[in-house]
């Protein structure tokens, strides 16, 4: 079974660089023209390029320090707010359901409103992808302290525990699967928002850098940001499984 | 029973209230924030000189044909995916390594390789609604429980985004030129009603959802 397992998974890995090999043979005969479609090697070597010189090493660096940023002041507030509403009945029956109807709101909507506030600065890219980022959240988390197992609550109720202690103690572990589910999602979002706010304000990142090489036609460059911006977010969310996998292992042993 | 259906409005619309009274109490001066009343006549005005219907026309054409192109390749990808065992493990590597290109950071390759305008904002809808589609029917051909559910989250409305970032088109384009003519009440209102078509929309791909994939769907709206 496991040795099958790895034949498969290189037989798939040989797929994709049949895949490569054809984007290469493309490329070559110039089926498409080379200034929208650089091959593989052209944008392997751009990417090594701009490794090289520190270019793209500032600018990966600079997408990343916008998505932590704003994914971990989202998580923080999200988890926090999302215990508030989600410990209390009141709040869950006046609150949560104006929060249930602002989700559909596609979040880059908020980015003009945004800009007219703070301006095209790092604040303005850090308050919209912490926005963006809150509400898968903020939600998950609500919905984890709703579905804590009744029984639990009374038990508290009997031990007299006090309210911080039931959501340390009770809720935020039981939630715990909702929350980095939650989490998970919100990392997409605030890679997502990084680089419209990146293009849109000039910030120093993947997404400006994509700008840049799209306007002088650089497509080698452009697709060697390309394939960063999907390594970034390739990266981020197996390191994402690999923690929840990591911080969940007591669940599933008591399961 | 009268009562509860209407606690929920009750935040919301005594939050309105006080931020209209408070922003006349002030005589609010600001590049960002508009009382209520402002921004409603602000909406009420561009529904009347159809400026915004124009916007929406063109947003929801982009979104609606970016949803039905990546929704056909999607579906014929999961529903080969689903029947061929062995073609789903072959194309596991590629799947993984294609999937988690955020849309977006196609944009500039769109906008190379087709200018702005329609096409380009089609293509970068389509992208992003291939993937739960691909996920959602290669489970409802096998008749599993989906693990990840992130569809209506990816169907909401990828192109204002697009025409924020960059395409002067639609609602996004409308929204930014609001924002730089320094017409707060006009943004905001601009704002209200992306939220309400977002609203729309997603209730409808909701009702779609039910109906095309039954359960398997109902488990994922819940998240």
């Amino acid at each position: 079974m496991k040795g099958g397992a790895i034949i498969w998974r290189a037989a798939s890995f040989a797929v994709a660089a049949g895949f490569i090999a054809l984007w290469q043979l493309v490329a070559n005969w110039k089926l498409v023209s080379p200034v929208f479609l650089p091959g593989p090697d052209r944008a392997w070597a751009s990417l090594l390029r701009g490794f090289s010189s520190g270019d793209l090493w500032s600018k990966l660096i600079g997408t990343l320090e916008h998505m932590a940023y704003g994914w971990l002041a989202a998580s923080i507030a999200g988890i926090a707010i999302g215990a508030m509403i989600g410990s209390s009945r009141p709040m869950r029956t006046y609150v949560a359901p104006s929060l249930e109807f602002l989700r559909p709101l596609p979040v880059s909507a908020i980015i003009p409103v945004a800009i007219a506030a703070f301006g095209l600065t790092q604040g303005m890219a850090l308050f919209v992808i912490a926005f963006g980022a809150i509400w898968p959240i903020m939600l998950a988390t609500i919905h984890g302290f709703a579905a804590v197992e009744p029984l639990l609550y009374e038990v508290a109720r009997s031990l007299q525990m006090s309210r911080l202690a039931v959501i340390f103690k009770i809720a935020l572990p039981s939630a715990s699967p909702d929350i980095l589910a939650g989490m998970r999602l919100s990392l997409t979002v605030a890679l997502i928002l990084s680089v419209v706010c990146e293009i849109l304000a000039g910030l120093d990142g993947l997404g400006h850098w994509v700008l840049l090489s799209a306007r002088a036609f650089r497509s080698a460059d452009l697709f060697a940001g390309v394939i960063l911006l999907g390594v970034t977010g390739y990266v981020t969310s197996v390191a994402m499984s690999l923690a929840e996998r990591r911080l969940l292992a007591w669940q599933a042993s008591q399961r | 029973m009268t009562l509860d259906r209407a606690k929920p409005l009750l935040l919301p619309i005594s939050a309105l209230l006080a931020f209209e009274g408070w922003a006349r109490a002030t005589h609010l001066q600001s590049d960002s924030l508009a009382p209520p009343s402002e921004i409603v006549a602000a909406l009420a005005g561009a529904l009347a000189d159809h400026s915004i219907l124009a916007a929406t026309r063109d947003t929801l054409f982009a979104t609606f044909a970016g949803l039905a192109i990546g929704s056909l390749i999607g579906l014929a990808l999961g529903i080969a995916f689903g029947i061929s065992d062995t073609l789903d493990r072959l194309m596991e590597v590629t799947v993984e390594a294609v999937r988690p290109v955020p849309s977006i950071a196609l944009l500039p390759i769109a906008l190379i390789a087709l200018g702005f305008g329609y096409r380009m904002e089609i293509v970068i809808v389509a992208f992003a609604c291939i993937w739960p589609i691909l996920i959602l029917s290669r489970a409802a051909v096998r008749s599993v429980e989906p693990r990840l559910m992130e569809v209506s989250r990816a169907l909401r409305l990828p192109a204002v985004t697009v025409e924020i970032a960059i395409n002067p088109l639609g609602l996004g384009a409308g929204i930014m030129l609001a924002q730089q003519a320094l017409r707060p009440d006009l943004m905001l209102a601009y704002l209200v009603w992306i939220g309400a078509i977002g609203y729309a929309l997603n209730m409808l791909l909701t009702v779609a959802q039910r109906r095309l994939f039954g359960r398997a769907a109902l488990s994922g709206d819940s998240l």
